[in-house]
């Protein structure tokens, strides 16, 4: 199944159709949910009155965060393994839009943190900190790949490194959740079911699945970018060699 | 030459480490020079001292192995012994973890043997919890050598990849940072953080060789 996928030609062809497929849907759903969070659910004062809106930001993050970072490495591992270009070129393409949502989900959890539980920062809270070494994860993973000289060296050592990340991200989760957590537990994924009522949950599930559209849709865009980049350099190799 | 190239990597890097440049005494200069600015930092109150200098000590243990990582898979891919010890067919993760062994017996073991005289220094009462605090900074810091290893093997092509590997080595140091922190604190909670914190570090053993292996491959295309 990989080796279909991994053909560069098959995914220009693939891509071209379903990143603005991806794009449109996306939109639809952001701004369908950004309208209902914003204007139409009541504000929950038990989770500070108005600026819990911005649930409908933070939660799609965090989500992003933690698939974007499985995507990468198990993005990582196909190479690793079967050496097929396109899962690191769309390993290298995950990198900064993970960070990117990463991020996102920070500054949003912390601009929520401050009015509600009167802290920026908690360095204490499992969740922030899970989420913080996430992003350090992230930024490693760029910063190793642009020091590397060629591309093959760029994709071996982001493949490792992107592994060792994934296996150390439950150790890591583990040790923080030692500590007492000010952060709320779970409340969609449940073992009896979404805790939220729906009058939430709807807009925040729209919201979850327009971001991770629009984040498929800007790794396919980036992803033939890098495989344009890639053939216009083998153009231009053909052509400074005379051929 | 030695029989085994494990052994002779092994070797190297431990007199390497008292060659020429005292490079085995930099991490503890580094170790010291914390430890004293850090009352000159925040003042010199007793109480004070006594609740955060545990905590010092693991930060400036976590520091002082990335002081000096940034040469110890380096020098090797320079002068070719990487290539030498490759060609002769030993498995690239033993060596590494031969090398990141012997880095750990030379600068993070005599850190954990001087820790009670840094404790002291930060007004910790001298009993016996000095010693234990000594095997769990000598525990730790096994780790912190095992993870940090990965990312200097990882950026040992790369000049002045200082930066680099405290990048890579930081979310890898968490676990070991916390349960150490957690182990010293006494509070509650704490009773099975010396077992999370073995735990860890055998993970860090189990783990980190095979990175620095694949790692040390690439470094020697």
């Amino acid at each position: 199944m990989f080796s279909w996928f991994a053909n560069p030609h098959r995914f220009l062809t693939l891509s071209s159709w379903l990143a603005p497929i991806c794009y449109a849907l996306g939109a639809l759903l952001i701004a369908w949910s950004l309208w209902q969070g914003l204007w139409i659910v009541p504000k929950d004062e038990y989770q500070g009155g108005d600026i819990m809106r911005v649930m409908f930001l933070h939660v799609p993050a965090a989500w992003l965060a933690m698939a974007s970072y499985m995507g990468m490495a198990v993005m990582s591992f196909i190479w690793f393994i079967w050496r097929h270009e396109v899962a690191d070129i769309a390993a290298k393409a995950i990198a900064p839009l993970g960070a990117t949502w990463t991020a996102l989900c920070l500054a949003t959890g912390s601009i929520w943190g401050k009015p509600t539980w009167g802290t920026w920062w908690q360095w204490d809270d499992a969740r922030m900190m899970s989420v913080l070494f996430m992003f350090f994860l992230f930024l490693g993973y760029m910063a190793l790949r642009a020091a590397m000289d060629t591309r093959q060296k760029a994709a071996r050592a982001g493949a490792i490194l992107a592994m060792v990340g994934a296996i150390n991200v439950p150790l890591i989760k583990f040790s923080v959740d030692l500590f007492t957590s000010l952060h709320q537990d779970a409340s969609v994924i449940t073992v009896d079911g979404p805790k939220m009522a729906a009058v939430y949950l709807w807009p925040l599930l729209a919201s979850g699945l327009g971001h991770s559209l629009l984040f498929a849709g800007l790794v396919m865009t980036l992803m033939r970018a890098e495989i344009w980049q890639r053939r216009a350099a083998q153009i231009r190799a053909r052509l400074m060699a005379g051929d | 030459m030695s029989a085994s190239p494990i052994l002779s990597a092994f070797r190297q890097a431990l007199t390497e480490a008292w060659a020429g440049g005292a490079g085995a005494l930099m991490p503890l200069g580094f170790f010291a020079g914390a430890a004293v600015l850090v009352p000159l930092g925040i003042g010199t109150d007793p109480d004070t001292l006594r609740a955060v200098g545990p905590g010092i000590l693991w930060v400036a243990l976590a520091l002082a192995s990335l002081v000096t990582l940034e040469r110890i898979f380096q020098a090797d891919v320079e002068d070719g012994a990487l290539d030498l010890w490759l060609q002769t067919g030993a498995p690239a993760s033993m060596i590494a973890a031969a090398k990141a062994f012997a880095h750990w017996l030379t600068a993070g073991l005599p850190l954990a043997i001087l820790s009670p005289i840094f404790a002291l220094m930060f007004q910790a009462k001298a009993d016996t919890s000095l010693l234990t605090h000594m095997g769990l900074y000598a525990l730790g810091g096994l780790a912190f050598f095992f993870w940090g290893g990965v990312g200097a093997a990882l950026s040992a092509t790369v000049r002045r990849g200082g930066l680099l590997i405290s990048l890579i080595a930081l979310p890898l140091y968490v676990p070991t940072a916390i349960f150490g922190a957690l182990a010293m604190s006494g509070g509650p909670g704490s009773t099975g953080a010396p077992l999370f914190l073995a735990a860890s570090t055998l993970f860090a053993l189990a783990v980190a060789p095979f990175a620095m292996g694949a790692a040390l491959r690439l470094a020697a295309d």
